[in-house]
C-alpha cells in the first residue's frame, strides 16, 4: 500500500477551534452583533456630541429625529446617549462579575477536585449556596449594604463593587461542580501520573496540566455567566435596587419607560432590545463555543 | 430506599439550619434600622425604649434561637390549628410580628400566598405541557423546521428577560389592542362567568411571560434527554421486536427519558417562585415577591427572614422531592 499522506504543518489547535465556531453561524451572527454593541457602548460616546446626563428641558419627550436618533426623555435628555452609558454599566458589571464569578468557581471546583480532603467540605458549601433562595438575598445584599459601601467607595463605585460582588457571590456554583467533576477524571490520567512521577509539585501540576484541560468547560460557562450577570443587574435596576435613579444602566431605563410605556413606548422597549441582543447573542456564542471546543465535534 | 430516604431526610435539616443562620446574620451585619422611618423629633431614650419594645435589645444569638423556636415551632402550631380548627392545638406564645404592619408575619403570607399560586403554578403547569411534547416532537424529527423553531423559541424564552417581555406584552394587548387590563385586580372575586372572564384576561400577560420562561427551560432537558436514549440498543431492540413505533417512543424512550426532566421539573419549581418576583414586580400581582420587595423597603427583619426562609424551605424541599423521585425512577441511584 502507497500511503499519500499530505504532510500538514503543525497548527495550534486555537485554529481548529476556530474553524469550527465559524461554521456555527448563529454564534458568528451572535459575535458581530455582541461586538457592534460593544462597540457603539464604548467608542460611541467619544463621537457623540451630547452627554448621557445633560439636562436640556426646552427639548423634552421629542420623537426620533436626526439631531436624537432615539428621541429625548421627560427631562430633555438625549436618549441616544443615555442607551451608550447604560451598556457600558451594564456591560461592565456583566463582565467584571462573569470574571470573579468564573475565578470563584474555577478556584474552588479545582481545590475540591484535586485535593481529597477539602472535597467533603467544599462540595457542601457548594450544596448550601445552591440551596439558598439567590433573588431574595441578592435583592436584601444591595439594599442593606448600599449606605456603608457607597460612603466608603463614593456612590458610582460603591454600588458598582456591591453589585458585582453580590452577583459572583451568588452564581459560582455551577463552575466549580463542572470544574471539579473534569479534575476528579483529569487527576487520573497517566499524563498526571507521569508529571507526578518526575517531582512536579502540585502547584505546578495544577497550573500546567489540570488547568488548561478544564479551560473549555470554563470558557462556555463563562459566556453563560456573562449572560446571566447582565440579566441580574438589569433585573436589580429594573427593581430598583441596582444603581441610584441619576445613573443610567439598562435595566433602569427600562424601569424608567414603563411609566411612559403609554405615551412613549420606545423609551422602554429600546434598552429592553438591547438587553435582549446582548444576551441572546452572547448565548449564541456560548453555543457555537461549546461545540468548537468539544473535540468529537470538531472535524466533523 | 428507606435508608436513603432518611439520609436524605436527616441532610436537609442542618442544611435548612445553617441557611437560617446565615440568612439571619446578613441581616444582622447591615446597618438597616427599623426606626429610620420614624420622626426624628421621637428623644433618644424614647427611641431606645422603642427598640426594645421590637425585641432589639438582646444580643443577636438570643434573638436568633427565639426566632428559631416560633418559627419552627410556635408558628406550625398555629397553622395546625388553623387547618384542623382545634383552637386548642395552638401553643400559646409570642408570634412572629411583622415590625412593619405589628401583625403575625404568616397571616400576610397566607393572605398574599393565592395570588401567587395561580399565576405561578398555572404557568409552570402550562411550561410542561408545552415543553414535553414539544420536546419529544423535536428530537423524534431532528433539524426538521419544528425542531428548528422550538430551538429557536427556547433560545428566545432563555435569553430575553421577563422584565423586557412583560412591559412588550403589556404594550401590544393592553395599549394598542385593549384585550387585557395592565394591573392585577387582587380584589376581584370570582362569583359570576363574568368576573371569570375578568380573571382569565388578567391572569393572561403575567402567566404567559412565565410560560415563555418555563418552556424554554424544560424544552431544551426534554428534547436533549430523548436525543440520548432514541439511540440507545434497548430503541433496536423494541423495533426488532416489531413493537409500533408509538409504543417505542411513547412508552420505551419517553419514560427513561423522563428521569432527569422529572429533576428538572422538580428543582425549577422553587426559581420559579423567587423569580416571578419580578414578574409580580411587572403586572402589579401582589404576591408573594411583591410583598418581599415591600419589607425589604421597610427594613422589615422578622418578616424579610421569614419570607426567605420560606423560600428556602422550598428550594430544599423540592430539592429533597428530586433525590427521591430520582431514585424512584432509576433503581440504580439507590446504592445504600
Amino acid at each position: 500500500m502507497t500511503d499519500t499522506f499530505v504532510i500538514r504543518p503543525p497548527r495550534n489547535q486555537w485554529w481548529d477551534v476556530w474553524d469550527q465556531f465559524k461554521s456555527h453561524k448563529g454564534a458568528l451572527v451572535g459575535m458581530v452583533v455582541f461586538l457592534a454593541i460593544v462597540f457603539f457602548c464604548f467608542v460611541g460616546p467619544y463621537l457623540w456630541p451630547y452627554s448621557a446626563t445633560y439636562i436640556d428641558i426646552r427639548s423634552r419627550n421629542q420623537g426620533f429625529s436626526a439631531a436624537h436618533p432615539f428621541g429625548t426623555d421627560q427631562l430633555g435628555r438625549d436618549i441616544f446617549a443615555r442607551m451608550m452609558k447604560g451598556g457600558q454599566v451594564s456591560l461592565a458589571v456583566g463582565i467584571v462579575a462573569m470574571i470573579l464569578s468564573v475565578f470563584l468557581g474555577t478556584l474552588i471546583g479545582v481545590l475540591a477536585g484535586y485535593f481529597r480532603r477539602v472535597d467533603g467540605i467544599l462540595m457542601r458549601l457548594t450544596d448550601l449556596f445552591l440551596a439558598l433562595p439567590l433573588l431574595p438575598l441578592l435583592l436584601v445584599m444591595s439594599m442593606l449594604f448600599r449606605q456603608p459601601l457607597a460612603s466608603i467607595f463614593g456612590v458610582e463605585m460603591g454600588i458598582f463593587l456591591l453589585i458585582v460582588t453580590a452577583i459572583a457571590v451568588t452564581s459560582w456554583m455551577r463552575t466549580a461542580r463542572v470544574v471539579r467533576g473534569d479534575v476528579l477524571a483529569l487527576k487520573e490520567r497517566e499524563y498526571v501520573l507521569a508529571a507526578r512521577s518526575i517531582g512536579t509539585p502540585n502547584r505546578r501540576l495544577i497550573t500546567r496540566h489540570i488547568l488548561p484541560n478544564v479551560l473549555s468547560p470554563v470558557m462556555v460557562s463563562a459566556t453563560l455567566m456573562l449572560a446571566t450577570a447582565i440579566i441580574t443587574e438589569s433585573a436589580l435596576s429594573f427593581l430598583g435596587m441596582g444603581f441610584p435613579p441619576d445613573f443610567p444602566t439598562w435595566g433602569r431605563l427600562v424601569a424608567d419607560g414603563v411609566d411612559y410605556l403609554q405615551q412613549y413606548p420606545s423609551r422602554a422597549m429600546l434598552p429592553g432590545v438591547f438587553i435582549s441582543l446582548v444576551v441572546l447573542s452572547v448565548n449564541y456564542i456560548g453555543d457555537g463555543l461549546r461545540d468548537a471546543l468539544d473535540p468529537r465535534i470538531r472535524g466533523r | 430506599m428507606f435508608t436513603y430516604t432518611l439520609r436524605r431526610v436527616l441532610m436537609a435539616i442542618p442544611t435548612l439550619f445553617f441557611i437560617a443562620l446565615a440568612i439571619f446574620l446578613l441581616l444582622e451585619l447591615s446597618p438597616g434600622d427599623p426606626l429610620a422611618d420614624m420622626p426624628l423629633t421621637i428623644p433618644p431614650e424614647v427611641r431606645e425604649q422603642m427598640r426594645l419594645a421590637l425585641g432589639l435589645g438582646e444580643a443577636w444569638y438570643i434573638r436568633f434561637f427565639k426566632w428559631l423556636y416560633t418559627f419552627s415551632i410556635v408558628e406550625p402550631s398555629y397553622m395546625l390549628a388553623s387547618v384542623t380548627g382545634i383552637e386548642g392545638l395552638a401553643i400559646d406564645s409570642q408570634r412572629i410580628i411583622s415590625f412593619q404592619t405589628r401583625s403575625p408575619v404568616f397571616d400576610i403570607v397566607a393572605q398574599r400566598m393565592p395570588q401567587t399560586l395561580w399565576v405561578v403554578g398555572l404557568s409552570y403547569l402550562f411550561g410542561i405541557l408545552i415543553a414535553v411534547p414539544l420536546g419529544v416532537y423535536s428530537a423524534y424529527h431532528q433539524y426538521s423546521w419544528i425542531d428548528q423553531m422550538g430551538a429557536f423559541v427556547s433560545m428566545v424564552g432563555f435569553s430575553l428577560p421577563t422584565f423586557f417581555t412583560g412591559p412588550l406584552l403589556m404594550l401590544i394587548f393592553s395599549i394598542w389592542l385593549g384585550w387585557f387590563p395592565i394591573i392585577y385586580d387582587t380584589t376581584l372575586i370570582v362569583d359570576s362567568v363574568e368576573n371569570f372572564g375578568r380573571q382569565l384576561r388578567q391572569m393572561a400577560m403575567p402567566v404567559f411571560v412565565l410560560t415563555l420562561y418555563n418552556t424554554a427551560q424544560i424544552n431544551r432537558f426534554v428534547r436533549a434527554a430523548m436525543l440520548d436514549n432514541l439511540t440507545q440498543d434497548y430503541v433496536r431492540t423494541a423495533r426488532a421486536k416489531g413493537m409500533t413505533e408509538r409504543v417505542v417512543v411513547l412508552v420505551h424512550v419517553l419514560r427513561n427519558s423522563m428521569i432527569p426532566v422529572v429533576t428538572v421539573i422538580a428543582l425549577g419549581i422553587p426559581t420559579i417562585f423567587t423569580g416571578a418576583i419580578i414578574t409580580e414586580q411587572i403586572f402589579r400581582v401582589n404576591g408573594l415577591g411583591a410583598l418581599l420587595i415591600t419589607w425589604i423597603y421597610a427594613s422589615d427583619f422578622p418578616g424579610v427572614l421569614t419570607l426567605s426562609m420560606v423560600f428556602a424551605i422550598l428550594i430544599v424541599g423540592f430539592n429533597l422531592i428530586a433525590d427521591l423521585l430520582y431514585a424512584i425512577l432509576d433503581p440504580r441511584i439507590r446504592y445504600d
